[in-house]
């Protein structure tokens, strides 16, 4: 007969750490989507997975079992790949001159005839890609949460462990800053 | 070049490709064997910061009593009393005995 989660975690919380297994192979994909939006390299998405599972391990007595486990889990996920993004803040810069073939092409088409520029296309989504990759962690995090995920300021606020109207301000200061990206891009290409 | 919709269209990218679940072969197997391999290291690493803490503290004490000894002279000059009172009591029954005899 198969367990519960909050059989698994109890029988984790009594020293059996065997139990942890299902859970990690439960909810592993999520896990991988989350960082997939934040490391673009599979080596680092890997690292930030096995981060989010250590630590998951290490304070599964934290977990009260009066929210979803999956929503613990989530938590814990957001503001290890947001440590990553700090931590990995310098390694990110690149120049505009650096655009694809593609990309370059895909921003022309958008400046000459914008309906013509589809955001289905593969240069739309490693161009939004790059222009994330430029923006600082706060403002990264708070854009793929809000803009891309679609999340409440609410949600942000409990997966974050920031207050609701920090969260307002940094997603004033992000889009801010994505339009200032953007207009640097836009200068330096096409002026 | 209007930003505005630039912006618009580049999240309207971001929201339509959804990032990838897949999960590396066997990556819960390595999860686990890293959980146990800590685990044994935790318990070397307690026992380690364990051992070191009473050296520590055995270093002090010993400092410490050195520390008396040296600057305690009138417990040195009485050292010799308290060593013969001591030798006197544990040997009084011998003394005793020989008394007797």
């Amino acid at each position: 007969m198969e367990r519960t989660e909050a059989e698994l975690i109890a029988a984790v919380l009594r020293g059996d750490p065997a139990s942890f297994e299902p859970l990690v192979q439960k909810y592993s994909p999520r896990v991988f989507a989350t960082a997939r939006r934040y490391a673009r390299r599979e080596s680092e998405v890997e690292d930030i997975a096995q981060e989010v599972w250590l630590k998951a391990f290490e304070k599964l007595n934290s977990f009260r079992g009066e929210a979803p486990f999956e929503h613990w889990l989530m938590r814990l996920t957001v503001r290890t790949c947001y440590d990553f993004l700090r931590v990995h803040q310098r390694n990110r810069e690149w120049a505009f001159s650096d655009l694809s073939g593609p990309e370059t092409d895909w921003l022309e088409r958008f400046a000459t005839q914008p309906e013509t520029a589809a955001e289905t296309a593969d240069a739309a989504k490693l161009l939004v890609g790059r222009v994330l990759e430029k923006l600082s962690p706060p403002a990264r995090l708070v854009i793929t949460l809000l803009e891309i995920e679609d999340r409440s300021v609410r949600e942000i606020a409990r997966l974050t462990g920031w207050s609701v109207p920090l969260v307002k301000v940094r997603a004033f200061r992000a889009r801010a800053e994505m339009r200032k990206i953007l207009t640097k891009m836009a200068t330096e290409k096409y002026l | 070049m209007n930003i505005a919709e630039l912006q618009k269209k580049l999240l309207a990218a971001a929201r339509a490709n959804a990032p990838d679940d897949r999960v590396p072969y066997a990556f819960e197997k390595r999860v686990m064997a890293l959980l146990a391999s800590r685990a044994g290291a935790d318990k070397r690493v307690l026992w380690t910061r364990g051992l070191w803490r009473a050296a520590v503290s055995c270093v002090a004490i010993a400092l410490l009593l050195g520390a008396w000894i040296f600057f305690n002279p009138a417990a040195s000059s009485n050292s010799t009393d308290l060593s013969q009172n001591f030798e006197s009591t544990l040997l009084a029954s011998v003394d005793q005995g020989d008394q007797a005899q």
